[in-house]
């Protein structure tokens, strides 16, 4: 370095008055770039206050359930610590212990205060999101407590008998801590033990891994379904001359313009069982008048809706993959001695994948997530895991479960979409 | 040349006719015959008709009437990829995500041969065309030039008898062309293969061609070696499209002992070369090359008729002076004259005398 500054040659370039040219730089352009910053604030603070921030806060809502140890007062937003003698007594005694009268006793004190908070309510709703019917076992015990006397734990096992179970207690302890993984356990169909084992629930309430699968299977076929009908299509755009594909366009893009819960509820007309469908059917004499199809309110009629639904995300990547790709080349294929098919496989296709690999995703990422259709003709077969996310948020009010199902859901697409990544390269993506 | 029955026809198209919308004709009946081995270009202004031609003989348009003959059999039911033509684009075509070698692998693939004979030959062409080198590239990562050279070497890796080239070296700057023009026609006489070339340069067609058919309007204008369609022009069409020219037009007074006399319209006499002019009355476009005009007096024949003109504009070019005139009311007419030592340069506004061999001066048709 130093030899170069002594050979005369400056190792940093300066502008003409002798300033590092690199910081010149910065400076010229600093104002456009101040504006250029000013141009996208708006839609960065929208995207952060709107999405950003919902998501943490969807995340940590996974993690994170109060109903155990904090009551907020909702008229005056006065919040109180609860259950702090229990929260004490199990700091003191590892998991597993046998609740002894301090146990008990301190179960009693805690619940004096949530009689007076008017909270045994929320921390059974807590307990109850993973022992079933422990809801009412608090709020008896809590109008009872004033009338208790020592020794507690009697008191509490004359209310109910239940209050000796220990695997209430293992769900206990773990509720007096804010922070818990139990409710992804939940959502993969696991729970723990009295132990503190990590085991299946009962076969008949498995339900989340099954949604998954099943959300993951009719997705899948969605995606290829689209696929199958919206490839054609697109090529029938691509090479058509513009006025034609103008007017073809307009009918793919027709079902964007119209609305969800119409094109929805034309499809339940279509296919319900006094439907358009079954009547054509019947009336040509297919079939009987008492064996009409079951299309509706199963698997059926989600996957047909969906496909419907879905089909322009498929066909516009495909489209605009299509479009430029010179026709010359299948010519090249075919002089070149291969047969159509052949210059199909080996040219047209491989330079459609990028379109495919764009509406492909675009296309599972919707149905995965997908909620009106499926609520609306799944029946309860064709329910995806986006409704039972909804169930638990407006009816069983289990926001951290609903949170960490949609957090498993997202963890899901991003594996997806790094995969993707890794075979396909994103870069080879193209959606317009 | 050969007429349609000719037992050496290798390419034949016999009374073709081609129409996309049925109610006009693109090819209005083409009757052509090329013996194996020839460089034959089909030169003309876009919309004549010559890339319909070619795709018919390609396969990727069916004639609307009349045969298309290859070796004597008729080829209109056989698909392009049976034909065993080769063909080079204008975009160059190459399959854009496969590499120079599979793309040259490509036609050999589908013909089911083997790993090792595919490599040899893939290699072989790829040095013939001096891109041995290129081979695990893909075309994005060649220039124009380079990618020109691959999909010359793909069209010809299978060994086909006929090659077709529609419009190669279009994207090519001048000089690359030239260079490229050269090279393909010397391997075209080196593999001794039939060529059929598409392009609207004539230069290209000049210089690489056997024989140029000149296109316009559906039908072969005129079909000849490039020094014949150049200094014989059989019609006003190929006069004006074939290198440049000038053009005076009058009627014709008389015709006799070969020569035409020819009233300009401005009432000048000059004699003529009748070329498709029949009878006195007739009108005619006369038609005479720039380097053909004689501007030095001492060197013109005697009793020739001579024609008064004056200097527009001079331009120096180097190895040559372009020379403006007004010649009996023609404001474009152009003198060539070579840049020799005793050469006049001429100063606009000057007044000179001008004319030329009877022979060179074309009486063609109106």
């Amino acid at each position: 370095m130093t030899d170069a500054t002594a050979n005369g040659k400056p190792e940093m370039l300066t502008t003409a008055d002798g300033k590092p040219l690199k910081a010149a730089l910065i400076r010229a352009q600093a104002r456009a770039r101040r504006r250029a910053f000013l141009l996208v604030l708006p839609l960065l603070a929208f995207i952060l206050i709107t999405f950003v921030m919902p998501i943490g806060q969807m995340l940590h809502q996974s993690v994170y359930n109060p109903g155990f140890v904090m009551h907020e007062d909702i008229g005056s937003g006065k919040r109180t610590p609860i259950m702090t003698n229990l929260k004490v007594w199990f700091d003191e005694n590892p998991a597993g212990t046998e609740p002894d009268e301090a146990a008990f006793a301190a179960l009693h004190e805690d619940m004096l205060l949530l009689r007076e908070l008017r909270a045994p309510g929320q921390v059974g709703t807590r307990v109850n999101y993973e022992r079933g019917g422990s809801r009412s076992m608090f709020t008896k015990a809590a109008r009872r407590a004033e009338r208790m006397d020592p020794p507690y734990k009697e008191a509490f096992l004359d209310v109910d008998e239940e209050w000796a179970d220990p695997e209430l207690w293992r769900v206990m302890r773990d509720a007096s801590s804010a922070y818990t993984f139990n409710f992804y356990l939940a959502a993969l169909d696991r729970s723990k033990n009295a132990d503190g084992e990590i085991v299946s629930v009962d076969e008949n309430r498995q339900i989340y891994i099954k949604l998954f699968t099943r959300t993951l299977f009719l997705s899948v076929l969605i995606t290829f379904l689209t696929f199958l009908l919206g490839y054609p299509i697109a090529h029938l755009l691509a090479t058509l001359p513009l006025r034609y594909s103008n007017l073809l366009m307009i009918f793919v893009l027709l079902p964007f313009w119209t609305s969800l819960l119409v094109r929805t509820t034309s499809w339940m007309v279509l296919l319900q069982s006094q439907g358009v469908v079954n009547d054509a059917l019947v009336g040509m004499g297919i079939l009987g008048d008492d064996n009409r199809l079951q299309m509706m309110y199963n698997q059926i009629g989600t996957v047909v809706a969906m496909t419907h639904i879905l089909l322009p995300f498929m066909v516009l990547p495909l489209y605009s993959v299509m479009r430029p790709i010179n026709p010359s080349y299948v010519r090249a294929a075919r002089s070149l001695g291969a047969t159509s098919w052949t210059a199909f496989r080996r040219i047209y296709f491989p330079q459609t994948v990028p379109g495919i690999g764009a509406g492909a995703l675009l296309v599972f990422i919707l149905a995965v997530g997908y909620y009106i259709t499926p609520a609306l003709v799944g029946g309860a077969d064709g329910q995806l895991i986006s409704n039972l996310i909804a169930f638990h948020m407006q009816n069983s009010l289990n926001w951290s479960l609903a949170a960490a199902l949609a957090a498993l859901l997202l963890a899901g697409i991003l594996i997806l979409y790094w995969l993707y990544d890794r075979l396909i390269g994103i870069d080879n993506l193209k959606l317009g | 040349m050969a007429s349609s029955q000719s037992s050496d026809a290798f390419v034949e198209f016999d009374r073709v006719q081609k129409s996309y919308d049925g109610e006009t004709l693109v090819v209005k009946d083409l009757n052509l015959t090329l013996p194996k081995g020839e460089f034959l270009t089909m030169l003309g202004p876009s919309g004549s008709g010559k890339t319909t031609c070619l795709m018919m003989l390609a396969g990727f348009e069916t004639a609307t009437h009349g045969d298309i003959r290859l070796n004597g059999n008729s080829i209109n039911n056989i698909p392009p990829h049976k034909r065993g033509i080769g063909m080079v684009f204008q975009n160059y075509a190459l399959f854009p995500h496969m590499t120079i070698e599979e793309n040259l692998s490509f036609p050999l693939e589908v013909r089911g041969i083997g790993k090792s004979d595919r490599e040899a030959k893939v290699m072989r062409a790829l040095n013939m065309v001096e891109m041995g080198s290129f081979g695990k590239r893909r075309p994005a990562q060649l220039s124009g030039g380079q990618q020109q050279r691959v999909a010359l070497a793909r069209a010809l890796v299978f060994e086909p008898e006929l090659v077709l080239m529609d419009e190669p070296l279009g994207a090519l700057d001048k000089q690359l062309r030239e260079k490229m023009q050269f090279e393909i026609t010397n391997l075209a006489h080196e593999l001794g293969i039939t060529v059929v070339y598409v392009t609207h340069d004539q230069t290209e067609a000049l210089t690489m061609s056997d024989r140029v058919a000149v296109f316009d309007d559906g039908i072969i204008q005129q079909l000849d070696t490039p020094d014949k369609l150049y200094e014989e022009p059989q019609n006003s069409f190929v006069a004006q499209f074939i290198g440049e020219n000038n053009t005076l037009e009058g009627t014709i007074k008389e015709i006799k002992n070969g020569l035409a006399l020819v009233q300009l319209d401005d009432g000048e006499l000059i004699d003529c070369n009748p070329i498709n002019v029949s009878k006195p009355g007739e009108r005619t476009r006369v038609s005479i090359r720039p380097e053909r005009v004689e501007t030095n007096p001492a060197r013109l024949t005697e009793g020739a008729h001579t024609l008064k003109a004056e200097v527009l504009e001079f331009i120096y070019m180097g190895d040559i002076f372009r020379t403006r005139l007004r010649v009996a009311g023609n404001d474009e007419f152009i003198v060539k004259t070579r840049n020799a030592p005793d050469q006049k340069r001429m100063t606009p506004g000057e007044h000179i005398e001008i004319g030329w061999l009877p022979r060179d001066c074309r009486a063609l048709d109106a």
